[in-house]
């Protein structure tokens, strides 16, 4: 084993004391992660100094604004490996996918003219999903199907909260769009993506990949990937709340119709019709996030200075201790692999007996920070004949001394609930 | 003192939530609700069968913390057999106690509230407190449903 990063202490929040002065320990990073001071910081010196709305207005300030915001789709271009004009920011992953759904839709609708054709769903189309979506990967392609007659198809979980892919031949001749998560936010499980594009290819079929779990985690590149779109956001990546970004492949960004429209994404507006700025700007309606796009672009540097490889590391030895912990407490079952293979440290499960919020709750007693609930994906938690769990989740600020504190927490919760075997 | 998190699971929440009092389906409810918790997909159906504005069954089925369990369990004790101004009234006093952020409410109101003012320290989570009143919810939208039949 190596050493864990030891970090914490740039992360400011984490310093607090909650629930009457108990050391906070933050194990909610799968939802949203904490934030460096070099990220604080980024944001307050934009906005003290070169604050201004981009890609307009000619005077220096707006100048420096729109430096700032572009050198940040740069760094973010580069961190993802993507091309610098394959990267559309938008506010989170949730629009970043919607924004493919629509293009189909605006599509299917008629709009974008001959260049959109390979964007025109007709009925009896197949959009393939998988259990294991968050919901912001699923009910957008649910809407698409139901607008447009396509028929929506799923690649179903294995009992360990993994993708089947014996189940792979739901991709097929009809299928159109494969959209897919890289890592479960339940489960915690890694999707091996190359069978899948690979069968989506060969079936013409585009590729959408939630990369929001593991971007924040693993070194990604989606060219190497083979990827049509990928979508993510910042506040998961140590980076602000407001903004998250689309990959898209650049021939499939320049056939694709606006999803949001109005200022900033026009060439000639006349009262009758409008024609639109090519990629990234077409995507880019009103006024930016810039201060966030600085932001993130400090927590790219941030975790480019670690490493992404040596984060991974960091964390794969943290959920060999979040298993291992798990395991000595009989009452818990882990809704997900139990191996560390091909994993990341985001661990559900359920405790034999006692609700999620009251597992939550005393673990909230104690200071420890954790998810309850569906975590925005209620059919995956159903393919484990449940409809709620409790999750702890780890990041680049968490310790061995954070995991040791969370398994004695989960021993006070069987101990309060009376469950103890 | 006990911790807030001891006042919140107070004993005969605890209790409840395990005798889970009136746990049942009723044959032709007069009306009945079901309602879910979006945060956790907690989920609960009340029924009732009504007689010249009393609630003379009340039924309910679901899954759900020891919070939203108990709190149906409690009212199917406190409720069943009684009118309906009787339950509104109860209801009103409870949701008034949820939204008094922990302090108990004025002693005859607190002594109405029966085994119904061990939720006091649920007000001082404001995440816990659509658990507690879920079931409520429900009573008083089947309650609704049976006076429109």
């Amino acid at each position: 084993m190596s050493e864990l990063l030891d970090v914490s202490g740039d992360f400011p929040l984490l310093g607090r004391t909650v629930r009457e002065g108990k050391r906070l320990v933050y194990l909610d990073t799968g939802a949203t992660a904490q934030k460096p001071t070099a990220v604080l910081d980024a944001e307050r010196g934009f906005n003290e100094r070169h604050n201004a709305a981009v890609h307009r207005g000619a005077h220096q300030v707006a100048e420096e604004a729109t430096e700032a915001y572009e050198s940040a789709r740069a760094a973010l271009a580069q961190f993802v490996g993507a091309d610098f004009g394959e990267i559309v920011w938008t506010k989170n992953a949730t629009e970043a996918l919607n924004l493919v759904a629509y293009a189909f839709l605006n599509a299917t609708l008629g709009l974008g003219g001959a260049e959109a054709n390979g964007f025109r769903l007709r009925e009896g189309d197949e959009i393939v999903v998988t259990e294991l979506e968050h919901h912001a990967n699923l009910v957008p392609w649910q809407q698409l199907a139901a607008k447009t007659g396509a028929v929506l198809r799923w690649i179903p979980a294995t009992a360990d909260g993994r993708l089947d892919t014996e189940q792979l031949d739901v991709i097929g001749e009809k299928t159109r769009i494969v959209a897919f998560t890289h890592a479960s936010n339940v489960t915690g499980a890694i999707t091996d993506v190359a069978p899948i594009v690979e069968r989506a290819k060969r079936n013409g079929a585009m590729t959408v990949l939630d990369a929001c779990q593991s971007a924040a985690h693993l070194p990604v590149d989606f060219h190497a990937l083979g990827l049509d779109f990928a979508a993510f956001s910042g506040h998961k990546m140590l980076g602000p709340t407001g903004v998250g970004a689309l990959y898209g492949r650049a021939a499939l960004l320049e056939q694709m119709p606006p999803f949001i429209t109005g200022g900033s994404m026009v060439e000639i507006v006349t009262m009758e019709e409008t024609t639109f700025l090519p990629p990234p700007q077409r995507f880019e309606a009103g006024t930016q996030m810039v201060a966030q796009t600085v932001g993130l672009h400090a927590a790219l540097d941030y975790l480019s200075d670690i490493g992404m490889e040596r984060l991974a590391a960091h964390e794969d030895q943290l959920t060999a201790l979040l298993l291992e912990g798990i395991a000595s407490v009989p009452q818990v079952r882990v809704l997900g692999p139990t191996d560390t293979r091909d994993r990341l440290a985001v661990v559900a499960f359920e405790v034999d007996g006692v609700h999620p919020h009251d597992v939550g709750q005393v673990l909230d007693d104690q200071g420890l920070a954790v998810r309850v609930g569906h975590h925005c994906a209620q059919p995956t938690h159903r393919s484990f004949g449940v409809h709620a769990s409790t999750r702890a989740s780890a990041g680049v600020y968490t310790g061995a001394a954070d995991v040791e504190a969370f398994i004695a927490g989960l021993h006070r919760v069987i101990d309060f609930f009376g469950v103890g075997a | 003192m006990a911790s807030a998190m001891e006042q919140l699971y107070q004993q005969v929440i605890l209790d409840h939530s395990r005798l889970r009092s009136g746990e049942r389906s009723l044959e032709h409810p007069h009306g009945e609700s079901f309602q879910v918790n979006p945060t956790c997909g907690d989920e609960c159906r009340v029924q009732v069968r009504v007689t010249e504005r009393r609630l003379t069954e009340l039924g309910w089925t679901g899954k759900g913390c020891s919070i939203s369990q108990a709190s149906l369990s409690v009212m199917h004790e406190m409720l069943e057999g009684e009118s309906f101004d009787d339950a509104e009234e109860l209801g009103e006093l409870f949701r008034e106690l949820m939204r008094s952020r922990g302090a108990e409410l004025e002693p005859a109101d607190q002594q109405q509230l029966e085994d119904l003012s061990a939720f006091t320290g649920v007000a001082k989570y404001p995440a816990r407190i659509k658990c507690a009143l879920l079931g409520w919810m429900a009573l008083r939208d089947a309650m609704l449903q049976a006076q429109h039949d």
